[in-house]
Formats: C-alpha cells, structure tokens, sequence
C-alpha cells in the first residue's frame, strides 16, 4: 500500500459556487487506476464526488478525465505513474475533459460536443444497393483495417485534448473523422467519394487537423485518429483527387511538387502552389488564387519585417547537402502502391516486429 | 417506441464481450451440432426448444449483423471467417479481433443514430416497474439522472434489457453498472425468476481486479498450467483439453489451487506465448492491452496469472421463446433473462447470439401484441411513491455504515460461499448475511443531497436491488441439492436427473421467495453423461 494525494477539481452547479479543489488522500497499491483511487474516494469519504465509470478495464469509454493536464481514461492510468508525473511532492491533479461544458465534478456534457459531430459524419453504413444473400465479399486487410477505426469506444478523451478544437470548436474533430474513416475505408459503404467530398469542403473538416499528434499521444486504444483523418486525405486527394475549396488537395500537390523538383521546401512557392491546385503558374495566374494570395501578404510582410523571410531567399531558396538523396527517396516512395498498415496488422513497435514496421513506413 | 439507458448505450457491458458468436454459417457446420453443443454444455438444463430457435436463427443473424457494417473478420477468400471456442464440436465462432461485442454494440447503437424515431433516454434510471389494475404492464418510474427529475412512463409493452448481475460478487469481471436492477423490478413486478442458482465463474480472470481474459486466447491455442508447470486440463478433459466448458475448466483451475498445486497468489498460469505474434496483434489485441495495463504483464513474452471469477448468470427472469415474462406486456432479454437457453452452464460466444436473437424476437412480438391496445395511464400513485422513497434516502441522517461497506460485505460473502464449490452450511451462512443487509440498507444515508447526477442515491437503490438478486442466488443454491453445470455442491457431488432435471423458479413472497419448479422441455436430446 501507498499514499497518494489525488487534487480533483470539484463542481456543483446546484451550488451556485464556481469550482474549487479539494485535496483527498487514497491509500493503494501503486499497481492500481487513478479510477481506483477516485472510488476509493467515493467509498470511504464522500460519496457525491461525480464521474462517469463502470468497466474499470478501458473498453465502456466512461472515465475519461485529466490528469495532471493529459487527457486519460482514469481507470487505465495507473495511480503510481500519475505520481510520478505530477513530480515528487505534488499531488495529482485531476480535472474534467477540456473543450466539453462541465456538468458536475468529473461530468462533462460529451452530447453537446461529441455526439453532436459524430453525427456530422453520417456515423451508419450506407451500402449501395441491396445486400448480398450472404456476406458482402471483400479482403480480409480491408477489415482489419477498419477495425482500428471500430476498436473507438468513444470516450471523448482525443477531443479533449486536440489543439484544433480548442481554436475552432466546430471543427469536426479527431473522434468524428476516426468515424468517418470507419466507413470510407469499409469497402461495403456506397458513399466513399460523398463522404471524402463533404469532409474535404468542410472549413471545418479534414484539412482544419494541425497535425499535432496529440490525440494519438492520449488515445487509449491506439486508433490513431490523426493517422486516420491523414488516410481521409491521402483517400480523398490520391485516390479520387478531390480538388477541395480548402486548398487541401493544392498544398499536398503543392508540397509534393516541390519536394519532387528541388528535394527541399520552396517556401515562396507553396502558397501559389497550394492556391492552384500544386502548379506555380496556376498558383500566379487563376483568379481565385490571385484573390487568397492577396490575402495573405500581410503574413508575408510581417514575415519580412521580422526577417523570416528575405527578398533574396524567396528567389533563391538555400541550398541543402542531400537534396538529391532525399529527391531519390521521393521518387522511391512514390513509385510503390500505397500500403495502409495499422496496429492490428503490423503490432506494437518492438522486438522482432520492428522490420516489419520500419517497413511498413517506408511503404507510407 | 424509446429505449430508457441508466448509462449511454456504447457504456453498456456488451462491450465486454470478448470473443465473439456463435453461428453453424459454414456448409460443414449444422445448426444441430450447435445446438446439440450448447444443450451439453448446458448440462441438460436448457430448454431444447429455445437452442433450436437460437441455434437455427443464428446464421441469418450474423448476416443481418454483417449487412448492418459490423467489421467482421474475413478469411482468405474475403468471406467470413471463424475461430475455435470452448464447448464446441466446431470452429464457428465470428468475430472482430477481441472486440467482438464493442464492434455490435457500437454497429446497432449507429443504428439508433440513423433511426431517428427510436426516442433515446439516455442516462435515466428506472427505480419501479408500474402496473394496471388488471396486472398488465403499464410502464415504468424513471429518474433523469442529469437533473434528478422523476417521470412517469406509460408503455403498452416493456422490455427489460438490463444485463446480468455480477457486482453481487466481488471480483468479478462484470462492469460496475451490472447491478441486476431488470431482474429485480421484475421480481418485484411479480414475475418469476428461473435458475438463479446458475451462476458461471469464468476460468480465465485476473486476480484481485477480477478483469476478464477472453476464451479467444484458449481458442487460439493458449494453454493452461499449475505451478508445477502441468497442463492440468490433460487429467480433467483429455478431449477438449483448455476448450472444455467454462465451468469444467473452472473447476479444474480451483481444485488445483485447493490441493495447493497453483502459485502464492492463489492462481494458475495462462500461456498465451505460444500463439504466433501476429496472430496475438491481429487477433488479440484487447487482452495485450489489459495485461500491459492491468497486470502488468507482456502476454506475447510471458504467461499471466488467472483464476476463475465471476462473470456471468444463466439465471433471471423466466420468459418463453417470445421473451414474454410472467406479467402480461413485460418481455425480457439478453442476460437478465431466462429462456433458458445456457441451462447450467452458457457456452462462450453464446451470449451475444442469446442476446440478439431473442432481443429481436421480444421486440418483434412486444410491437405486435402491444399494437391496437390503447397507451395505459399507469397510476400517478406509483410516481409519488418512488418520489417519497428517493426523498427519505436523501433525507436521512448518517446513523451507521455506510453504503459501500453494505456492498463490500456482500461480495466477499457470495464470493467465498457462492462460488465455484458450494455447500449447504456456508450458502445458508451467506443468506443470513444478506438476510441482515436487507434490513440494513433501509437505514443507510448517503453524503449527496442534491439532484444532478447523485450516483450516491442511485447507489443505494442499485444495491437493494443486487440484495434481492443476492438472496434468490442464495436460496436457489440451496433448493438444488445436486451437482449441475455452473452448481457444484460438495455436500452433493453428483448430477441427479431423476429429482433435479427441473428449473427452479422463485416468486417474490413476502420475506423468502416462493419456490416452484418447471419442466425442462427436451425435443431431441436426452441426458448423457458429459464428458470433454
């Protein structure tokens, strides 16, 4: 047995008092959840402490929380390595998840933010035409594919912690594209080119992630969901090259181009590149282009006058030692098909595993 | 129509439901061997005539399930493909990895989100079942936990789909929402229960924590050890070996730590090293998840420690193959309800098919008994009762224990003398101990007096209603004076055909259920000796 002080961030909106902190001692092995100590709580000294928990093992979605700032299930952290975290003396902070309202204690209201955008994604499968007499036929990978999509439970932990919702909450968000990829990735689904289409021209949608890895960092069953919502745009710009009002597809192209040509990253050359479709000379002469690149001079004078960018590196980009190496890799990589693997297909990183997932990100 | 949840559907414990369901889809496969299967593993206490039903629908289940987007494991032709599991002749158990049940629940709940006239109440608690006059069902009080408001619910028909009871028992690897409320609303309701005695401690569960390693791990090959590195099984099931029904494997885990052949801690090994890697990651990957978290453990480098526990009850309320309870307009299904199909003992990958099948069947006859009868008006009495109940709780001074002590004591309690071994003095023993927290949990007091979210007060009704499922355990374990299935009495080792092929029901009574018996129905199968 342990001590541990667990500081949880107390609120009763019958109370007509803001939040407060109230400091609890639990007393458990240092094998034990966070969750166990927050019961252990409730069991011993107040009972109307409020969280959502029930299987205790990760799989029902209910406790998701924060603890010491990182979004968690508390039930799958264990109390010892929240000590460690919270450093030596401190006692563990545990607070709601963020981006959602609060309802009570450890209650946030996962209906008016994260229910309300899975549903944004046409969270069924819509198959084209009648089933089959018996199962739908399709390969054995597809599944296993979608699988890490369908092993969400939905806890809300990623949209807590993602960076992107925090600055746009309509943003569709980690868990809800996650969603969407369960069925665009599902051979059985009709929609693949519909769904991809709305979520691409979505200002909200597919091309408003920032790529912080921070849901895949929390996430508690390893779906990834940024990996997922990059599927979402390798499938939407790759496979049916949805030209998107967001400029999604022309910053990849865009990038893409440049890294082909020169083996570094033309700075100057993006923004046209991504406002016409990947090509520079679209980029200069379409007039949408021409308009959004108008738009954004006063970032490229603030750029100026702060000197990150030069009158000079904008004509002449600095050169790097590799760039032919790294235009080789380039070439390399986009002569193969592209291969998705996932977790349920290559395993964790370690041991004799490793091979194949080194492998496996080349092939990314 | 609505569905009324105390918790978000996807919170449901369906979830954990590992391994996968049962279905004889494969041209090789027939539905008789199935059935003949889950009658065995019964120990001849299901009723034939529900298995067939089960048995025969099943196929045509999973291909519902499949059409509906259910991300089920393909083989290498892209068709659906199969794994071993306990109990059976055949591999025909479907699945997603080890999230099988996760993958339905969350498949039918996209469902509901599509089908937008199903009218979801999610997070309300029913504290009563409400009747007519005539003892019809008229619908239910029900708690908005959100704001603690109580309403009154009118309803032609009512399906009680509230899971099993596993939190009368400490460890268990049930969720802690599976408190048994539906069966003993039910109960209360006046209808009967059947079979409470049959509870099923699964063989592979962590100690201390009571979490659940799923039987896909023996069904893709892992093996069990005592700690004197024996693969035990070979002397209890030769045959079957680690696939032999749950609760033979059990027994055999238990006497072996009995006769002090497990480790310290009370357990046995679980090797799961000797299934391919990538088969683990591609097939298991749950249960790497929950050794690493929960225990500590790499179960592709080294064997866990496990012990049977508590997991599930082939017992609840009495229903015939429509769901159809013994109150007219109350149907129920999945594991709170008896048909019975499991009998003595459930086999893995059972449960959901049981679960889905006669869900289906309840709703499709609760929908067309309960159409062209007039909506009832349940009597406003009902709501003012429960209203009264729920406020004295709230009300009451802290005079003694308080509520988590109450439940402590009884799961320790239905553990130690309600278990895998059982007899007559200690089951006796354990009833007056729930005997005694009847009467006290009339007095407990609960620290939250207000009205959002009070999981303090619906505590206390959960644990009245456990007390309840606890007591028709008990005295059900003591009725069956034989050994069968899930029911081993040491004081009566054997199985009796001659006085105990019979299902036991209870009827609520005054202070001890009434006790009466039923036929088991047989069609084609009668009782053999059962050996795996």
């Amino acid at each position: 047995m342990s001590d541990f002080t667990l500081k949880i961030r107390r609120y009763d909106p019958e109370s007509g008092e803001p939040a407060f902190w109230h400091e609890y001692p639990v007393d458990l092995p240092p094998e034990r959840s966070v969750l166990d100590g927050i019961l252990q709580i409730k069991d011993r000294e107040d009972a109307s402490l409020a969280i959502r928990c029930s299987c205790r093992a990760a799989i029902c979605g209910s406790c998701g929380v924060r603890i010491n700032g990182k979004s968690a299930l508390a039930c799958n952290t264990r109390i010892s390595d929240a000590a460690r975290r919270a450093g030596p003396g401190k006692p563990i902070v545990v607070e709601p998840m963020g981006n959602m309202p609060v309802l009570k204690d450890l209650i946030v209201d996962m209906d008016a933010v994260h229910w309300k955008k899975i549903m944004r994604v046409v969270p069924w499968l819509l198959p084209a035409g009648e089933p089959p007499e018996r199962e739908y036929t399709v390969p054995a990978e597809a599944m296993i594919d979608v699988t890490q999509s369908m092993a969400c439970i939905q806890c809300g932990v990623c949209v807590s912690a993602c960076l992107s919702l925090e600055v746009d909450p309509q943003f569709v968000g980690p868990a809800a594209l996650a969603k969407a990829y369960r069925f665009v990735g599902d051979p059985r689904d009709g929609q693949t080119e519909e769904r991809l289409r709305d979520l691409a021209e979505d200002p909200h949608g597919i091309y408003d992630c920032t790529h912080c890895f921070a849901c895949i960092e929390v996430c508690p069953k390893d779906v990834a969901p940024m990996s997922q919502i990059m599927r979402l745009r390798r499938r939407a710009t790759g496979d049916f090259e949805i030209k998107d009002s967001n400029n999604g597809y022309g910053h990849e192209r865009g990038f893409v181009n440049i890294i082909e040509r020169w083996g570094t990253l033309h700075e100057a050359q993006v923004l046209p590149r991504s406002f016409g479709e990947g090509s520079f000379v679209k980029g200069q002469v379409k007039p949408s282009a021409v308009k959004q690149l108008a738009e954004t001079l006063p970032t490229a004078l603030r750029g100026l006058r702060s000197g990150k960018v030069t009158p000079k590196k904008v004509i002449v980009h600095p050169k790097l030692p590799d760039q032919a190496r790294v235009r080789k890799v380039m070439h390399t990589i986009e002569s193969k098909p592209r291969l998705e693997l996932n977790l349920y297909i290559v395993g964790d990183n370690s041991g004799e595993e490793q091979g194949a997932m080194a492998e496996g990100s080349q092939e990314l | 129509m609505g569905i009324i949840s105390k918790v978000h559907p996807v919170r449901s414990h369906s979830n954990a439901a590992q391994g996968g369901i049962n279905a004889a889809l494969q041209p090789e496969d027939s539905w008789e061997s199935h059935a003949y299967d889950t009658v065995k593993g019964s120990d001849f206490l299901g009723d034939q005539d529900a298995i067939e039903i089960m048995c025969r629908e099943a196929p045509e289940e999973i291909l519902h399930l499949e059409h509906l987007g259910v991300t089920f494991h393909r083989n290498e032709e892209g068709q659906l493909g199969t794994r071993a599991f306990g109990g059976a002749s055949a591999a025909r158990t479907y699945y997603v990895a080890d999230i099988t049940g996760q993958a339905i629940l969350h498949v039918l709940y996209e469902q509901l989100m599509k089908h937008e006239e199903v009218e979801r109440f999610e997070e309300w608690f029913t504290t009563a079942l409400v009747k007519d006059d005539a003892g019809r069902i008229a619908g239910a009080v029900t708690r908005n936990i959100r704001d603690g408001s109580l309403e009154l619910f009118s309803a032609r028909a009512v399906i009680v789909a509230t899971g099993g009871n596993g939190q009368l028992f400490s460890p268990t690897t049930n969720a802690l929402i599976c408190t048994g409320d539906g069966i003993a609303m039910a109960y209360r309701a006046g209808a009967p229960l059947m079979d409470m005695e049959m509870v099923q401690y699964h063989p592979t569960t962590l100690a201390g924590l009571g979490l659940l390693i799923t039987e896909g791990a023996r069904g893709e090959g892992a093996h069990l050890y005592n700690a004197q590195g024996e693969r035990f099984m070979e002397k209890y099931a030769p045959n079957k070996m680690e696939l032999a029904s749950r609760d033979v494997v059990s027994r055999a885990e238990q006497t072996e730590i009995d006769e002090g052949r497990g480790f310290p801690d009370g357990t046995v090994a679980l090797d799961i090293t000797v299934v391919p890697r990538k088969r683990i990651h591609e097939a298991l990957r749950e249960i790497v998840n929950v050794g690493r978290d929960f225990a500590g453990v790499d179960i592709t480098r080294e064997p866990i420690h496990i012990k049977p526990g508590n997991h599930y009850v082939m017992g609840g309320v009495k229903t015939d193959i429509n769901g159809q309870t013994g109150v007219p307009g109350l149907y129920a299904a999945g594991e709170c309800a008896c048909i019975s199909v499991h009998g003595g003992n459930r086999l893995g990958a059972n449960s959901l098919l049981d679960t889905l099948i006669f869900g289906r069947r309840s709703g499709q006859h609760a929908a067309a008994s309960g159409r062209g009868l007039p909506v009832p008006e349940p009597a406003k009495a009902e709501l003012a009762a429960e209203r009264e109940m729920i406020d004295s709780i709230v009300s009451r001074e802290r005079s003694g224990r308080r509520v988590s002590e109450l439940k402590a004591e009884m799961g320790a309690v239905m553990d130690k003398d309600c278990s895998v071994f059982r007899d007559e003095g200690r089951l006796q023993g354990a009833l007056e101990v729930i005997k005694r927290l009847q009467e006290e949990v009339t007095t407990v007091a609960v620290d939250d007096k207000g009205s959002v979210f009070n999981q303090d007060v619906l505590g206390v009704l959960e644990l009245q209603f456990m007390l309840d499922n606890a007591e028709c355990t008990l005295v059900g374990a003591l009725e069956r004076r034989e050994s069968r299935g899930a029911q081993f009495r040491t004081d009566f080792p054997e199985r009796n055909d001659g006085e105990w092929l019979k299902h036991i029901n209870l009827t609520a009574n005054g202070d001890v259920p009434a006790v009466s018996f039923s036929e088991v129905t047989m069609t084609q199968w009668q009782p053999e000796e059962r050996k795996y």
